[in-house]
C-alpha cells in the first residue's frame, strides 16, 4: 500500500472558547477525489485551511506524502488552493496569473510560456493568455483559477467551495469537468462543499463533517444508501427516520419493532435496545413486488412536482410525524389521496447513533 | 527559515514592525506632547527648561478677551458656514440625483471644482474681488469663503448617498401613498441622515481650523487660528501653548465621544 | 423645479469661486503703478516672474520642497499603514489608526508652531544636547528648509497613513492567501501583488499631498526662516508688503499652472494603470 497523500493525526482546532475541529484522524489516498461535506460551521473549511497551511492546528500533525508539514507555511507546502472567490490578480494578464506559481519557483520564461499554453488548453481557454480577468465570465475565471493551481503540479489540490458562485447549469457542467480533469492529471483533490448533490457527483470518497468530527466516510453510494449515523441519513438527501425497538439480534441481522410493523433487517444492535430505521422516500413504492412488505396506507398532505417525480408529504398510519414519499412522474397526487406503500427490507437502514 | 520563525513568540516575530511603528508614533506625537508639557510651564518663557506644572497660562488664556472672542467667532463661523454648505449641497444633490438636468455631469464637475484649487488661491480670489467690489472684510466674508471650500465636499458626500438604491426606496414610499413633502421629510432626509451629519461634521472641522482664507478676508473680528497667528507674530507666547493644548484636548474629547457613543452604538 | 434647487449652490460657486478666479486672471495681466491699478493688458508681471530670480527661485524651491516632502512622507507612511492593516489585530485597528492621526486635531497653525518648541535654539533638542554635554552653546535646527520639511512631513505622514490604510484594507484577503499558496513569501507577495494593487491609491494620496503642500503658507512661514522663501510666501509678500495684487495674481496663476500640470500627469498615469 502506498503512502497516503494526506494524513491528519489528532487534529484539533480551537478558536478561543469554540472548538471547530475535534481530534480528527483522517487519511486520504493518492490520486483520490475526496470531498469534505457538511453544514456551515461543521469544520470542513477549517480542516482545509489547516491542510493548506493558512491555519496552525491547536493540536495534532498534518502529513503530506508522509512528510510532517504542520509547521510549514503555505508558500512552502506542496499544496495549491482554488479559492471561493478565485482570487485572480486583477493587475496581471491571464498568462501572468497562471504563470505566477512557476515564477515563484524560478522557472525560466520560455518553459513558463509553454506550460501556460498547455494549461490553458487543458481548461479550454487556449486563446485568452493576454486578456485581463475582468473580461472573463464567472465560469471562465473558475477555470483559470484551476489552471493556475494545477500548473505547479501540487501533491494535493484544495478546492474551497469553488462552484458556489455559479448558476445551476454551469455548476453541473463544471462538476463534470472537474472530475474529468482530476482523472486526467491524477492529482489528489480535496474539495469542500455543503452541497451533497455536488459531493456525490464528483467524489471518490465523501467525508461528512459535523460539529468538528467525522460523522461518516465512504463512497457516495455507500454513504447515501447505507448511512452510518442519523445525521448522515438526514444530511444526504431526504430521509424518513422511524423509531424502533430491537427485539432480537443475531449474526448480522436484527429484528425491530416499529409503529408501522416488525421487520427483519441487516445490522448490529443490542437486543432490547432502541434504534432508528431510515427509509428513503424513493424506496417507498405504491406497488407490491419481490421482497417488498406492506407498511400501511399513506394519505397525501401536500405534493410538489419535481420533473422526474412528485415529492409528497404524507401521513402514515401509526406514525405521528409525516413522511416524505416519491411518487411516479405520471401519477398526479392530490391532497387526501390514499396509497398503500411497500418497502423492501433490504433498503431499510438500521441506525444506532 | 519561516518554519523556525513560526515558533517564536508573537512579540519577537514582529519586532521590526513594533520598533518601526513605535518610532513613527513617537515622531507623530513629539510636538504635541511638548506643546502640552509647556502649556503647564511654570516660568515666564514658553520654552525649556520646564519649571513645575502650573495652570496659570490656561488662566491667562481664559482671561484674554481677544482669544475668547476669537474662539466664539470661530464657533459662529464654523456653524453658520457648515449649515449653509450642507443646505446648499443637499439641494444641489437632490436636484441632480432626482431630476433630469441637462449637462448634469458638467454641473457636477463644476460644483466639486473648488476641491482641486489651493485654499491660498481661493483666499486671494476672494480678497481681490471683495476689494474691487468694495465689500468690507468681516466675519461674513469668512463665512462666504468657508462655504466655498465646504460646499463641494458636502455636495459630493450627500450626492454619493443618493443613488439608485435610495431612489427605489423613495419610489416605494410614493407607491404606498406618501405625498412629495412626506417622502422628503419621512424617507429621504432620515435615510440621508448619516451623510448629512458626516458632511456637517467634516465642514465644521475644516472651518474651525482654517487659516488662510480667514486671515485674508477678515479685519477686526477674527477666528481663533488668525488670533493665534497674531500672537505668534509677536514672539513665542506661553499663552499659545495653552490655547493650542486646549483646542487639541477639546477636539480629542469630541472625537472620542463620537467614536464611543455614535459608532459603538451602531455595533450593538 | 430642479433648477430652483440647483441655483443657490450654482450661484454661490459662480459668484465666490469662478468669478474671483476670472478676476484674478484679469489682474494678472494688469499692473499696479504707484497707488493705481492700470488696466491695460500687459504681460509684465509674468515677465518679471522669469526675470527676477527671487520669484523664479521661490517656485523652484517650492517644487523641490514639495517633491522631497511627498517622497519622504509616502516612504514613511506606507510601512506604518501596512503594519496597521496587516499586523495589528482587527479589533484594535480602528483605535491604532485614530491614535496615528490624533495630532490632526491640533490647530494646523499650532501644530507647525510646536515644532519650534522642539527644534529652535531654546527647544528641547537643543537643551538635551546641552544637558548631555554634546554641545557648549544652544543649537537651532529651525528656520531653514530642513525644519520646513520636518513640519510638512509630520502632517502628511498622518494624512497618507490614513489614505494608504484605507486602500490596503479593501484588498480582499484572498489575494494574499493565493499569492502565499502559490509559493510567494511575504516579501514577494508584497512586491508582486500588494504593491501593484495599491499603487493607484498611493498615487492619489501623493497627488493630494503635493497640492496641499505646494499651496501652504503657514508651515514655511513659521519654520522656514527668511533666507529661503517658497512660492506662497512670495505671493503673500506681494499682497502684504506691496499691495501688488496684479503681481500676486500672476504668481497665483503660475501656481495653478504647476498644479494642473501635475494633475494631468497623474491622471494620465492613472488611466494607463487602469485595469
Amino acid at each position: 500500500m502506498s503512502i497516503p497523500a494526506v494524513e491528519f493525526r489528532g487534529i484539533t482546532m480551537r478558536f478561543g472558547a469554540t472548538t471547530a475541529v475535534r481530534g480528527i484522524d483522517l487519511a486520504i489516498d493518492q490520486g483520490a477525489f475526496v470531498v469534505l461535506l457538511g453544514p456551515s460551521g461543521g469544520g470542513k473549511t477549517t480542516l482545509l485551511n489547516i491542510l493548506g497551511g493558512f491555519l496552525e492546528p491547536t493540536e495534532g500533525r498534518v502529513l503530506i506524502d508522509g512528510a510532517d508539514v504542520t509547521d510549514v507555511p503555505p508558500a512552502k507546502r506542496p499544496t495549491t488552493t482554488v479559492f471561493q472567490d478565485y482570487a485572480l490578480f486583477p493587475h496581471m494578464t491571464i498568462a501572468g496569473n497562471v504563470s505566477f506559481g512557476l515564477r515563484m519557483r524560478g522557472v525560466a520564461k520560455a518553459e513558463r510560456d509553454a506550460r501556460v499554453a498547455r494549461a490553458l488548453e487543458m481548461v479550454g481557454l487556449g486563446d485568452t493568455a493576454l486578456r485581463r480577468i475582468h473580461e472573463l465570465s464567472g465560469g471562465q475565471r473558475q477555470r483559470i483559477a484551476l489552471a493556475r493551481a494545477l500548473i505547479v503540479e501540487p501533491s494535493v489540490l484544495l478546492l474551497d467551495e469553488p462552484l458556489g458562485a455559479l448558476d445551476l447549469k454551469l455548476r453541473q457542467q463544471m462538476q463534470e469537468e472537474l472530475k474529468a480533469i482530476q482523472k486526467r492529471v491524477g492529482t489528489t483533490f480535496v474539495h469542500v462543499t455543503h452541497d451533497q448533490e455536488e459531493a456525490m457527483a464528483v467524489a471518490d470518497t465523501v467525508v461528512i463533517l459535523n460539529d468538528g468530527a467525522i460523522e461518516d466516510i465512504g463512497t457516495p453510494e455507500r454513504v447515501y444508501l447505507r448511512p452510518a449515523t442519523r445525521f448522515t441519513a438526514n444530511f444526504m438527501g431526504a430521509n424518513n427516520l422511524i423509531e424502533a425497538r430491537v427485539c432480537a439480534a443475531a449474526a448480522g441481522r436484527v429484528t425491530v419493532e416499529t409503529p408501522i410493523g416488525t421487520f427483519d433487517v441487516e445490522g448490529d444492535a443490542q437486543a432490547g435496545g432502541r434504534a432508528t430505521l431510515a427509509i428513503r422516500p424513493e424506496h417507498l413504492h405504491t406497488e407490491a413486488a419481490g421482497a417488498r412488505v406492506a407498511v400501511g396506507s399513506a394519505r397525501v398532505i401536500e405534493a410538489g412536482f419535481f420533473g422526474t417525480h412528485h415529492q409528497c408529504v404524507a401521513g402514515l398510519d401509526g406514525l405521528d410525524a409525516p413522511i416524505k414519499v416519491r411518487l411516479p412522474q405520471k401519477l398526479i397526487p392530490r391532497p387526501d389521496d390514499a396509497f398503500a406503500l411497500y418497502v423492501d427490507p433490504a433498503d431499510m437502514v438500521l441506525l444506532t447513533r | 527559515m519561516s518554519d523556525v520563525r513560526r515558533k517564536l513568540p508573537i512579540v519577537l516575530r514582529n519586532l521590526p514592525a513594533i520598533v518601526y511603528a513605535g518610532l513613527i508614533y513617537g515622531f507623530i506625537f513629539l510636538p504635541v506632547a511638548v506643546l502640552m508639557l509647556f502649556s503647564l510651564q511654570g516660568s515666564r518663557l514658553p520654552v525649556p527648561p520646564f519649571n513645575g506644572p502650573s495652570l496659570k497660562w490656561y488662566v491667562a488664556v481664559f482671561s484674554d478677551a481677544r482669544v475668547m472672542d476669537a474662539m466664539v467667532n470661530s464657533v459662529i463661523v464654523a456653524l453658520v458656514s457648515s449649515l449653509v454648505s450642507v443646505g446648499l449641497g443637499f439641494l444641489a444633490a437632490y436636484a441632480l440625483a432626482r431630476h433630469r438636468v441637462p449637462a448634469a455631469r458638467f454641473i457636477q464637475g463644476f460644483l466639486t471644482a473648488p476641491l482641486t484649487v489651493s485654499y491660498l488661491i481661493i483666499a486671494m480670489g476672494l480678497l481681490i474681488t471683495f476689494n474691487a467690489v468694495g465689500v468690507p472684510k468681516s466675519l461674513a466674508t469668512i463665512v462666504i469663503g468657508h462655504v466655498v471650500i465646504n460646499l463641494p465636499l458636502c455636495f459630493a458626500i450627500i450626492y454619493s448617498q443618493m443613488g439608485a438604491h435610495q431612489a427605489n426606496i423613495e419610489r416605494a414610499a410614493r407607491d404606498l401613498g406618501a405625498r412629495e413633502w412626506q417622502v422628503l421629510a419621512l424617507v429621504t432626509v432620515p435615510m440621508l441622515w448619516p451623510a448629512l451629519f458626516a458632511s456637517f461634521f467634516l465642514a465644521v472641522t475644516f472651518s474651525w481650523d482654517e487659516f488662510i482664507i480667514a486671515f485674508m478676508v477678515s479685519r477686526f473680528d477674527v477666528t481663533l487660528p488668525v488670533e493665534i497667528w497674531s500672537m505668534l507674530r509677536s514672539g513665542l507666547n506661553p499663552k499659545t501653548n495653552a490655547v493650542g493644548s486646549f483646542v487639541f484636548i477639546i477636539s480629542v474629547i469630541t472625537v472620542l465621544i463620537l467614536e464611543f457613543v455614535v459608532f459603538r452604538r451602531k455595533r450593538t | 423645479m430642479a433648477w430652483g434647487l440647483l441655483l443657490p449652490a450654482l450661484i454661490w460657486t459662480v459668484a465666490f469661486f469662478a468669478m474671483p478666479l476670472v478676476i484674478m486672471a484679469l489682474y494678472s495681466v494688469w499692473q499696479r503703478v504707484g497707488m493705481k491699478l492700470v488696466t491695460d493688458f500687459t504681460l509684465a508681471n509674468y515677465g518679471a516672474f522669469f526675470a527676477k530670480s527671487y520669484l523664479l527661485d521661490s517656485l523652484i524651491n517650492s517644487i523641490e520642497v514639495t517633491l522631497i516632502v511627498t517622497v519622504i512622507s509616502v516612504l514613511l507612511a506606507y510601512p506604518l499603514a501596512y503594519i496597521l492593516a496587516e499586523k495589528v489585530p482587527r479589533r484594535w485597528q480602528r483605535m491604532a489608526l485614530l491614535l496615528a492621526i490624533l495630532p490632526f486635531w491640533t490647530s494646523y497653525v499650532v501644530r507647525s508652531y510646536s515644532w519650534l518648541l522642539v527644534l529652535s535654539e531654546g527647544g528641547i533638542i537643543s537643551n538635551f544636547l546641552l544637558d548631555v554635554g554634546l554641545t557648549d552653546e544652544p543649537v537651532s535646527f529651525a528656520y531653514n528648509r530642513g525644519a520646513t520639511v520636518v513640519g510638512f512631513v509630520h502632517f502628511f505622514v498622518m494624512l497618507l497613513t490614513l489614505t494608504i490604510y484605507a486602500n490596503l484594507v479593501q484588498l480582499p484577503a484572498s489575494y494574499r492567501k493565493a499569492a502565499a499558496d502559490l509559493g510567494a513569501g511575504p516579501v514577494r507577495c508584497f512586491v508582486y501583488v500588494i504593491l501593484p494593487l495599491t499603487l493607484p491609491g498611493i498615487m492619489v494620496g501623493a497627488f493630494l499631498t503635493f497640492v496641499l503642500c505646494i499651496g501652504d503658507y503657514i508651515t514655511p512661514q513659521i519654520l522656514g526662516g527668511n533666507r529661503e522663501l517658497l512660492l506662497p510666501q512670495t505671493i503673500m509678500l506681494q499682497i502684504a508688503r506691496r499691495s501688488d495684487f496684479p503681481m500676486a495674481s500672476a504668481l497665483a496663476m503660475m501656481l495653478m499652472v504647476v498644479v494642473s500640470l501635475v494633475y494631468l500627469a497623474c491622471a494620465r498615469w492613472l488611466k494607463l494603470e487602469r485595469v
